[in-house]
């Protein structure tokens, strides 16, 4: 079955829905949105707790609540989401033939949907214990909070949560939502264990910073992990339960198999300022570009793109413009990766916290801006940097450096 | 024939079998499926709550040609016979095989002034299609090989296969033409005697007129339970790391190490599931369970692989593993006839068995009758069809008209590896389902992927409950 809508959305999360939403209320014409879970809404769907901002009338929203807004505003804008339609790669040669369709399996069937636009909104996932190549056995018990988070749901006797004991790995927010989780499943939480300084509030729990863990322990079940602190200390933890939290990484596979160059140091499409991917007609958005980001943001993201979109429906064949954005110092990416004319706010990420941070930009070696930053900066939050700190870029110079440090 | 996983044995006629095979790794099952083509009544007992649970869940998964074997020895014939039995089994029972190849790259002049000595050994082991290749034709057909490769030996032949769809196969088929499974069955005990022997296990006793020592790495300590101390296995680990399958385009061929004087180095291979494998290192250890991997190992494997296929390593893994050879510090399999026990032993079939399991079944029951089984007439076995693994074949996530008469395999839970409920659902009501996730993974690629259950882990719990209860 070959289907031909006028915007494909891959991915019904905050960015994807926001995307559609704005699209079809533009008069895109047919504006789709494919979802591979069985419910729309993305990853808030899983997060039971406020921060997801308030309704019209003022009352903070939880992640579920903020999901089913977005698919409301979505399918009241007049877009299509199907769920259960899973994206296993694109049709034919792919993108670069000029054919923009892509290969679906869904319960009524495998399909090929044409589009004149693609948007890829296909979020992130946290590493895995093996791409963490964290050594040991490879026991049950071990999971990420992804896993934990639709764990957790489950009937009790499928969970198999309660009475056990968990070790957390990572420190940033994620890992307080975690050790509520397990508590909450009636597991105990023996500690968090961080390479780096914890985030506040993780929680009435022992938290061991400046540790790795060294080896999982246990055959069948996990048993232990083997953890060393930085300054040579080792030892293990008792448990039969541990969850890897935060480390993100964008799922770009249907991005690269489309032949979308990624960023270096987010591993995600590289885009320019209007979310534009090297390969005409392919967009992409949310956490797909860099990892995870609060709701808002990747909403605000696919808010943005549609006037690109827009261009692209009107004829216009523009690639994404502009000179290479680059992360150095102690940043770990910025996004988008290109600087078009047209001034657009950054989207930074530090790999360190840094008490005293100094953000500075500079083309070819030139200094546009340096300022210092009135607050620490942490690995686990983006500082967004308004469009005034690339006011001076020349588009049509070198690239341009964005750094930070002490 | 049945499964059995808990409760007790069969007991008194039921518990009396012609032939006992003790262990159900590939080795086990390839024997037991051989037997199952006469007229006997075949048992085929595990310590584990699965087949292929030791060594034959965690190697390199290459098929092997036997062109680099010990000539003369027992394994170069077995591998050489194997590959080419193993082969056409696959075709006809839908174990994913690909014939890629393989190269055996040296990066320096000493290993380079190997290869014609190596395709000389090739060819005394059979193989005579290997060829010494040049720098340049050599990155034409590996492109991202890292600089410094001068040449190659070009081995067409070798294969990388499922390793687990074939233990599978092989079990399945023994169990459907009438062989008895009993998992989670460990012999602990053998009171020899005439006609029958007596095998004690936690789960009651079984009799039988002959054995077969198929135990892997435990070989020895089950030749010790007769009394037998002929050798002794040494686990030789090695640790393995996979890369997600993004990484396959970087890579056509099994790229082999030439052995030297420096040990022998790693491999780097696409896997059937298109994933690209870079291993193993090789460790002798004391400890028979020791499948962990450790921080060196997995560095070591690392610097290797960097400088064979530099690209590799921005890659992310998938997994990291370890497994056990079953080396016994001779360089051939330990196969023996005990004609006055009744007794055969298959030990020391160190990395090769997966390459060898068909033919060694054959050796096998030539040791069996070398000590008067006389197995009877031959008749034909029930015929298998395996659900296909490899990312090279079609996969029902695709298939129009399978989705169409059943929209189960329409509907995927592991995306990151395309598996879809149908599939899960078809494994636990398979003649030998899957005792739990792992097993299921090993059947289905569920949970195998990029992610490792980040998505799919929950929703399997799910399914495992509910078709789960029904495995025995």
């Amino acid at each position: 079955m070959n289907r031909q809508v006028d915007v494909l959305v891959v991915g019904a999360g905050p960015a994807g829905l926001a995307a559609a939403a704005r699209l079809a209320a533009a008069g895109a014409g047919r504006v789709e949105v494919l979802e591979r879970e069985s419910t729309a809404g993305g990853v808030p769907r899983h997060c039971a707790h406020p921060g997801f901002g308030a309704d019209a009338r003022g009352r903070p929203l939880d992640g579920p609540a903020y999901a089913r807004g977005a698919v409301r505003a979505a399918l009241r804008a007049g877009a299509t989401i199907r769920t259960r339609a899973s994206v296993t790669g694109w049709a034919g040669g792919g993108p670069a033939t000029g054919r923009l369709a892509v290969a679906v399996t869904a319960p009524g069937g495998p399909e090929v949907v044409a589009a004149r636009a693609v948007i890829l909104a296909t979020g992130a996932r946290e590493r895995p214990r093996s791409a963490r190549l964290v050594p040991g056995t490879r026991p049950a018990g071990v999971m990420t909070t992804g896993e934990l988070r639709r764990t957790a749901v489950l009937p009790a006797r499928l969970r198999d949560l309660a009475g056990r004991r968990a070790v957390v790995v990572g420190g940033a927010p994620v890992a307080r939502y975690a050790v509520r989780a397990l508590r909450a499943a009636g597991a105990e939480v023996a500690a968090v264990v961080t390479e780096g300084p914890p985030a506040r509030g993780i929680g009435d729990v022992p938290v061991l910073s400046g540790t790795v863990v060294t080896e999982l322990l246990g055959r069948g079940r996990l048993t232990g992990v083997a953890v060393r602190a930085r300054d040579g200390r080792a030892g293990t933890l008792r448990c039969d339960t541990a969850v890897f939290t935060g480390d993100w990484i964008p799922e770009h596979e249907l991005a690269r198999r489309g032949g979308v160059p990624l960023a270096p140091g987010s591993r995600g499409p590289l885009v320019d300022g209007r979310f534009r991917t090297a390969v005409p007609g392919v967009f992409a958005v949310g956490d797909l570009l860099r990892g995870v980001e609060p709701a808002r943001v990747a909403a605000a993201e696919g808010r943005s793109v549609a006037a690109a979109v827009l261009d692209r429906l009107a004829g216009a064949c523009g690639g994404p413009d502009g000179v290479p954005v680059e992360a150095a110092g102690a940043l770990r990416w910025v996004v988008p990766g290109l600087l078009g004319a047209e001034p657009v706010p950054l989207l930074v990420r530090v790999g360190r916290p840094l008490d005293r941070p100094v953000l500075s930009v500079s083309q070819a070696g030139v200094p546009l801006r340096r300022e210092r930053l009135p607050a620490r900066l942490v690995p686990w939050r983006s500082v967004r940097l308004g469009p005034h700190w690339t006011g001076g870029a020349d588009p049509a110079g070198g690239p341009v450096v964005v750094a930070a440090g002490e | 024939m049945s499964v059995t996983r808990t409760g007790p044995l069969p007991a008194g006629p039921a518990a009396e079998y012609d032939v006992v095979v003790v262990g159900a790794g590939v080795v086990g099952c390839a024997v037991a499926r051989a037997l199952a083509r006469h007229p006997l009544r075949v048992a085929l007992v595990e310590a584990a709550n699965d087949v292929g649970e030791g060594t034959s869940k965690a190697n390199t998964a290459i098929l092997h040609t036997g062109f680099d074997a010990a000539p003369g020895t027992l394994e170069a014939r077995l591998v050489r016979e194997g590959h080419r039995m193993l082969t056409a089994y696959a075709r006809e029972s839908g174990i994913p095989v690909e014939p890629l190849g393989a190269l055996l790259v040296a990066w320096d002049d000493d290993q380079r002034a190997a290869l014609p000595g190596l395709a000389e050994k090739a060819a005394r082991n059979g193989h005579h299609r290997t060829r010494v290749i040049g720098g340049d034709e050599l990155r034409r057909r590996e492109p991202h090989l890292g600089p410094g490769a001068l040449a190659a030996l070009d081995v067409p032949g070798e294969s990388v296969i499922c390793p687990w769809t074939t233990t599978l196969a092989y079990a399945t088929q023994a169990v459907r033409s009438g062989v008895d499974l009993h998992l989670n069955c460990r012999v602990d005990g053998v009171v020899p005697g005439e006609p029958w022997h007596r095998l004690v296990t936690p789960r009651g006793a079984l009799r039988a007129r002959y054995l077969v020592n198929a135990c892997g790495l435990h070989a020895d300590a089950f030749d010790a339970l007769l009394g037998r101390h002929d050798f002794t296995v040494t686990p030789r680990r090695g640790q393995l790391l996979v890369f997600d399958s993004l990484a396959r385009d970087l890579v056509r061929h099994i790229l082999l190490p030439v052995p030297g004087r420096l040990g022998k180095g790693v491999l780097i291979t696409p896997t059937v599931f298109g994933n690209v494998m870079l291993g193993p290192t090789a460790e002798d250890l004391g400890d028979k369970a020791a499948t962990g991997t450790t921080a060196e190992g997995l560095a070591g494997l690392r610097a290797q692989g960097a400088r064979v296929l530099p690209a590799l390593l921005d890659e992310e893994v998938t997994a990291v593993y370890a497994g056990l050879r079953a080396a016994t510090g001779q360089e051939d399999y330990r196969c023996a006839a005990h004609p006055r026990q009744r007794y055969v032993t298959a030990g020391g079939i160190r990395s090769t068995g997966l390459s060898s399991s068909l033919a060694l079944a054959e050796h096998v029951l030539g040791l069996l009758a070398d000590c008067g089984l006389d197995p009877g007439p031959e008749r034909a076995l029930a015929p298998v069809r395996m659900p296909n693994l490899g990312a090279a074949f079609p996969r029902p996530y695709r298939d129009a008209g399978l989705v169409a008469r059943d929209p189960e395999y329409g509907t995927i839970v592991c995306h990151c590896e395309r598996v879809t409920r149908g599939e899960i659902r078809d494994a636990f009501a398979s003649a030998i389902p899957p005792a739990g996730l792992d097993g299921l993974r090993r059947r289905t690629r569920a949970r195998a992927g990029r992610c490792q259950g980040n998505h799919c882990g929950a929703e399997l719990r799910v399914l495992l409950a509910r078709y789960g209860t029904g495995a025995p």
